[in-house]
Parts: C-alpha cells; sequence; structure tokens
C-alpha cells in the first residue's frame, strides 16, 4: 500500500534543481551562458567594447523600464544619473594626482558609492519624482539634462571640466581591470577581455534583482500606479512614495550603467552624456518592450549595437558613408532606424521586440483588419 | 540702472517668444493630451525653411513657407503617426513623439552641419535708443509680432467657431464628438497652428543678437518646455506667464554672469529649469495649472 502512494510522488521530480533540468528553458540559459562566456576567447577587441556598451547599456536600460515602463513615469534625466555614476567612480577611486580631486578609495568601494551617490542624487529629486506623473515628469527631468551638463563643464575640480577625466581601472579580488595582459588559455587577456566577465555578472544582477522587484508585491504595485493612479491609492499604496523610490530605483541602475562604461572607455567626457543619451535610453525601452526586463535588455542591445555596426561595415553598406564624407554618417544612419523603430514599434506592436504575439482583445477580434493595418 | 532697464525688455521680448512657442506646446496638449516633445524639432524646420528659400523669394514669403512648412509637418505627424495610435496611453503617446524627434532632428541637423544659416530678415543689428535705454530693433519686432499673434489666437481661440470646437475637444472628448465636433480636424488643426507659430518664433530665436539659425538652436526652444510646465500645462494663460517668467530670468541671468561667476560660465542657460524646479516644487501642478481631481 504503502509502496503504491509512493509511486506517483517519485515519478514527480521531488528535487526543485531536478525539476529544473528537466526544462528546456534551464539548457537555453546555460547554453547562452557559456557561449557569452566564450566570447573572450574567440573575439576581437571591437567586438568585446561593442559588446561591454551593449551591457551597459541594457543595465540603464532595465533601470529606466522600471521607472518608465513598469510605473508609467517618463524621464528625460537617465543621461544625468549615467554621469552622476561614471563621474562618481572617477572621484572616489582617483588618487587626486591628475590634479582634479579623488577620495583615493579602493576600485570596488568607489564603484559602490558611485551607486550610491547616483541613488542620492535621484533622491534628492524625489520631491518632485514622486509628485508629477507621467509627461510632466518628463519635461521636469530635462532640468536635470541642463543641470548635469552645466556642472560636467563647469565643476572643473571634480569633472575636469571640457576634457573630461581619466577613469582609474577597478581591481578585485587582486585582478586588476585594466590593459595589463594576462594569459588565460594563451589568449592575452586586457581590459576589454576581463571587463566582459565583470559586465556579465553585473548584467545578471541587475536583471536578476529586476525581475524580482517586478515579480513581487512592488511590482504589482508599480503596475497598479501606472494602470490607474487613484485606484492604487485606494487599495492602500503609498503612490508618491512608490514613485519616488522606483525614481531611485532607477537612477542606481543608471549609476551604475554608468560605471560600466567609464571603466570601459577609460575616460568620462561631458558631451556624452547630453540629451541625446536620454532619448536612446528611452528609445531602447520602447524598442524592446516597456516594463520587462528582457525587454530592456533586448533595447539595449539593439540600440547600442546598431550605430557601431553600421559604423564597421560602412564601406558596404548602401546608404551609408564614413563621417565626413558628406553623405549619411553611421551614427546618423544608426538615429533615423531606432527613430522609426520607436515610432513602428508603439503602432505597430505595442508590447515591443519581445512581446510581438501580445495584442490587444480589441485587436484580436478583428484580426483582418490589424493585419491590414500593419502593412 | 539702465543695464536693469535693458534686460529686462530683453527678456520681456525673449520672453514673448518662449511664450509663443510654448503656447503651441499648450494648445497640443489641451486639444489632444499629448505631451510633444518634438517641438522643438518643429521650431528647426521652420527656421530651416525660411533660411534656405530666403534668398530666392525674399525673406517676406520665405517667412510665410516657413510657417506654411512647419504648419505642415506638424500636420504630418499628427496625420502620419499621432493618429494610427489605436490605444488610449497619453503618456506612450509622448514617447513617439520622442521617436518622432529623433527623426526630425537627426534629418534637420545633418542638413543644417555645422552651418550658420542667416533668415535675412530686414532688420539687421539696427539699435533704438530710448532716452538712456537701447534697444535692439528685433527685439522690439520678437514682442510686437508676439504679442499680435497671442492676441489673435486668444481672440479666436474664444470667438470663432474652430477656438470653441478646440476648447470643447479639450473641455471633454467624447461629449464634443457626440456634439458633431471632427476630433480629427481639431487635433489637426491644433498641430498646424502649433508648427505655425513655432516657426515664427524660429525667426525671433534666430535674429540679432543671436548669429543665425544653428543645431543649437533647438536648445534654445527647448527652454519653452519649462516656461509652458511651470505655468500649468493645460493653460494658455499659464504660457504666456511662465514664457515671460523664462525670458526674464534667462535675460537677468545672462545680464548679471558677471556677479554670479561663482556658478559657472552659462548660467543664463540653466536659469529657466532652475525656475521650474523651484516653481514645481512648491506647485506641483504648475502656476495656472487645474490641480487634478478626480471623482472615482
Amino acid at each position: 500500500m504503502s509502496d503504491l502512494l509512493a509511486r506517483p510522488v517519485a515519478a514527480r521530480p521531488s528535487h526543485p534543481a531536478r525539476a529544473a533540468l528537466t526544462r528546456p528553458r534551464t539548457w537555453v540559459w546555460a547554453v547562452a551562458g557559456l557561449v557569452l562566456a566564450a566570447f573572450p576567447f574567440y573575439l576581437d577587441r571591437f567586438w568585446l567594447q561593442a559588446g561591454l556598451f551593449a551591457m551597459a547599456a541594457a543595465i540603464g536600460a532595465i533601470g529606466i523600464n522600471l521607472l518608465t515602463g513598469a510605473t508609467g513615469q517618463l524621464s528625460m534625466g537617465h543621461a544625468f544619473f549615467l554621469a552622476v555614476g561614471a563621474y562618481g567612480y572617477c572621484l572616489f577611486a582617483g588618487d587626486g594626482k591628475d590634479g582634479l580631486a579623488g577620495l583615493g578609495l579602493p576600485g570596488w568601494l568607489a564603484a559602490v558609492a558611485a551607486v550610491a551617490l547616483a541613488g542620492l542624487a535621484g533622491g534628492v529629486f524625489s520631491p518632485i519624482a514622486g509628485r508629477l506623473r507621467g509627461a510632466y515628469l518628463g519635461i521636469a527631468t530635462l532640468a536635470l539634462i541642463f543641470i548635469g551638463q552645466h556642472v560636467l563643464f563647469n565643476a572643473h575640480d571634480l569633472t575636469g571640466g571640457f576634457n573630461g577625466r581619466a577613469v582609474p581601472p577597478l581591481s578585485l579580488f587582486g585582478i586588476t581591470f585594466d590593459d595589463s595582459e594576462l594569459l588565460v588559455a594563451q589568449i592575452p587577456f586586457g581590459s576589454a577581455e576581463k571587463l566582459w566577465y565583470l559586465g556579465l555578472v553585473l548584467l545578471l544582477a541587475g536583471a536578476l534583482f529586476a525581475r524580482g522587484v517586478l515579480r513581487g508585491r512592488p511590482g504589482r504595485a508599480m503596475n497598479a500606479i501606472r494602470d490607474h493612479r487613484i485606484a492604487a491609492g485606494v487599495m492602500g499604496i503609498p503612490v508618491a512614495r512608490y514613485r519616488a523610490a522606483v525614481f531611485v530605483l532607477s537612477s542606481m541602475y543608471a549609476g551604475l550603467a554608468g560605471v560600466l562604461l567609464a571603466l570601459v572607455f577609460q575616460r568620462t567626457v561631458p558631451e556624452y552624456f547630453g540629451m541625446m543619451l536620454s532619448l536612446e535610453y528611452l528609445a531602447m525601452i520602447v524598442i524592446g518592450g516597456l516594463g520587462s526586463v528582457a525587454g530592456a535588455v533586448v533595447g539595449g542591445v539593439f540600440v547600442s549595437l546598431l550605430p557601431q555596426l553600421l559604423n564597421r561595415y560602412s564601406d558596404v553598406l548602401p546608404l551609408v558613408s564614413a563621417p565626413g564624407t558628406g553623405g549619411i554618417a553611421p551614427g546618423e544612419a544608426a538615429r533615423y532606424l531606432y527613430g522609426a523603430a520607436v515610432v513602428a514599434v508603439v503602432l505597430f506592436l505595442p508590447g515591443g521586440l519581445v512581446r510581438p504575439a501580445t495584442r490587444k482583445p480589441k485587436r484580436t477580434a478583428q484580426p483582418s483588419h490589424s493585419s491590414g493595418e500593419e502593412r | 540702472m539702465t543695464t536693469f532697464a535693458e534686460l529686462l525688455l530683453n527678456g520681456v521680448s525673449l520672453g514673448s517668444i518662449y511664450a509663443l512657442i510654448a503656447l503651441g506646446f499648450v494648445v497640443i496638449f489641451r486639444a489632444t493630451e499629448v505631451v510633444n516633445f518634438a517641438h522643438a524639432s518643429l521650431l528647426l524646420a521652420g527656421g530651416y525653411f525660411t533660411a534656405v528659400l530666403h534668398d530666392t523669394i525674399g525673406f517676406w514669403p520665405a517667412l510665410l513657407a516657413g510657417i506654411a512648412g512647419a504648419a505642415l509637418v506638424g500636420a504630418a505627424v499628427e496625420f502620419l503617426v499621432m493618429r494610427r495610435y489605436r490605444g488610449s496611453d497619453h503618456s506612450v503617446l509622448a514617447i513617439v513623439t520622442i521617436g518622432v524627434d529623433i527623426l526630425l532632428a537627426t534629418e534637420l541637423t545633418r542638413r543644417i552641419g555645422t552651418d550658420i544659416l542667416s533668415l535675412g530678415d530686414p532688420w539687421g543689428d539696427a539699435v533704438v535708443t530710448l532716452g538712456p535705454v537701447s534697444i535692439a530693433e528685433t527685439r522690439i519686432a520678437a514682442f510686437l509680432a508676439a504679442a499680435l499673434l497671442i492676441t489673435a489666437f486668444l481672440l479666436a481661440f474664444r470667438h470663432t467657431s474652430w477656438g470653441v470646437a478646440m476648447r470643447a475637444a479639450a473641455e471633454n472628448q467624447e461629449t464634443a464628438a457626440l456634439m458633431g465636433i471632427r476630433l480629427g480636424r481639431v487635433s489637426i488643426g491644433a498641430w498646424a497652428v502649433a508648427g505655425g507659430l513655432a516657426a515664427v518664433a524660429a525667426l525671433f530665436l534666430t535674429v540679432f543678437p543671436t548669429p543665425g539659425l544653428e543645431r543649437s538652436t533647438s536648445l534654445a526652444a527647448m527652454k519653452a518646455f519649462p516656461a509652458a510646465i511651470l505655468g500649468g500645462l493645460d493653460s494658455t494663460t499659464g504660457a504666456l506667464v511662465g514664457g515671460l517668467l523664462v525670458g526674464v530670468t534667462e535675460s537677468l541671468a545672462t545680464g548679471y554672469q558677471g556677479d554670479l561667476t561663482f556658478l559657472g560660465r552659462g548660467i543664463g542657460d540653466l536659469a529657466p529649469y532652475l525656475v521650474m524646479v523651484a516653481v514645481l516644487l512648491i506647485r506641483p501642478a504648475g502656476l495656472f495649472g487645474t490641480k487634478e481631481l478626480a471623482r472615482v
């Protein structure tokens, strides 16, 4: 009798780890992880750097997707928080030898402090971030970009002004992430190869954390605020506090992306952190898919790889010519493409690239109508 | 004291231009509830048309062509993009305008390149002297043109059937539609008007003492955003007051920047945004915006 009872239990995988092994998804992830981990052994520096930019962009995009996609709060100030992260890292890690302010903290501590600083900057803005909704906040956060640019160009002791400042390399567990070569399996590992793994770990951690936030209680609250603010308030969600908190969290993600970008660039310049960068981040999440972590990552990779790919292959692509020769430069071509992608995705694929199947109920009722429109 | 008076006059003139831009922005918002982030690009488009055409057809026809061109671009954006959106979430539409802005701004900055284009205005760098105060003719023309256009607009808004339709649509879209107002026409009209106003503003943003139309003109145009929001996004009065406030602040901060060196160079360009943040801290709905009340 007990044997009979035990059998169905034994037929089900009893251990959660074993259950995971039988799902195809786990295997897909494992293979993808292995492939990504193998890249530094096979790809050259250009591709690794492009990949690192994509990872940094994906981290930043996750942050703004928590704010704009999941909570419905538009932010044009993301570039500002990226700048806070990047320059904050330089400030905390710098040794002051180049005549600019520097606290000389160890690299890892400086990175953590820079992320915290970005969060703090977001917190300072929270009286506004908590009270304004949607597109209103979008305009208000324009101020951050201009304030940021002003400070970056003028606070010479902190930021190095127009010329920017050099980024001190990070060292972690005895490995210094600079161009001192390290031989791994006969492959020389420079900064790009080493940072690749750091970027992967940071992206994975950031994505998992954001997924946890979105799937848990806070995520429900954020979506409720986006979908119906008053109903959310009536249900007992402290709307202003949530908005402010998400704003802080999103600026910390931006700060982390900024630190990674600074490490990849090895020099931070103020021009980069302008208006266009903020627009790029908004384009990323719209193209990838609003409100999901996967959407942010896909969009981040798409928008940040596009100009680099066009640049690399500008001589074989039609209509695109090398910068300075009068035709459409690769950077501009990329902007046309993702500008158009933003418009097209919102009009025809409201779920973004990651959820092409999502349709509003109204649309599924009239399939012929919607398919006719997509042409 | 003379400096102060000059700065104040310049500020009022500049502010009336910002008010013109902000007015268009507010009109679009009231008619369609869309925050139009592509507004600066509309302005750049109007300026560009005028700049390209004035050599061949003369200044005044070129200005008219610029106004018509910007109005057409605005109408085209509404017709080709905004109208195709089937959802109901207006903040998503705001993001669409960002996409449109990326497209328009990329195209226009690519065409303008590093050039500084003149719009061929008849005033040049002439200066009028009133007692001890001297002020550029362009500033006077700017103020007069803005005042004229704003008055005409407000009268039309109040007394013509177009204005009534616009206000009804702003009040309640559904009821307005049931009363026979064609919302499509209202919204395309709003976009066209906003484009036209922006084109006039483009002229006065690029005349003396500014060097001319260049890439960064859209940055100057962006100061109309704080003007619109600090006045209250849904209020035409707010747009006027906000515009003047922003213009005067900018003019004073630029004029006295010698005394404000501790704040760094170029504080004048930043001042509008600082004012906006300060106002929003105290009044989140802007100075004249309707506080949002909701019945559940």
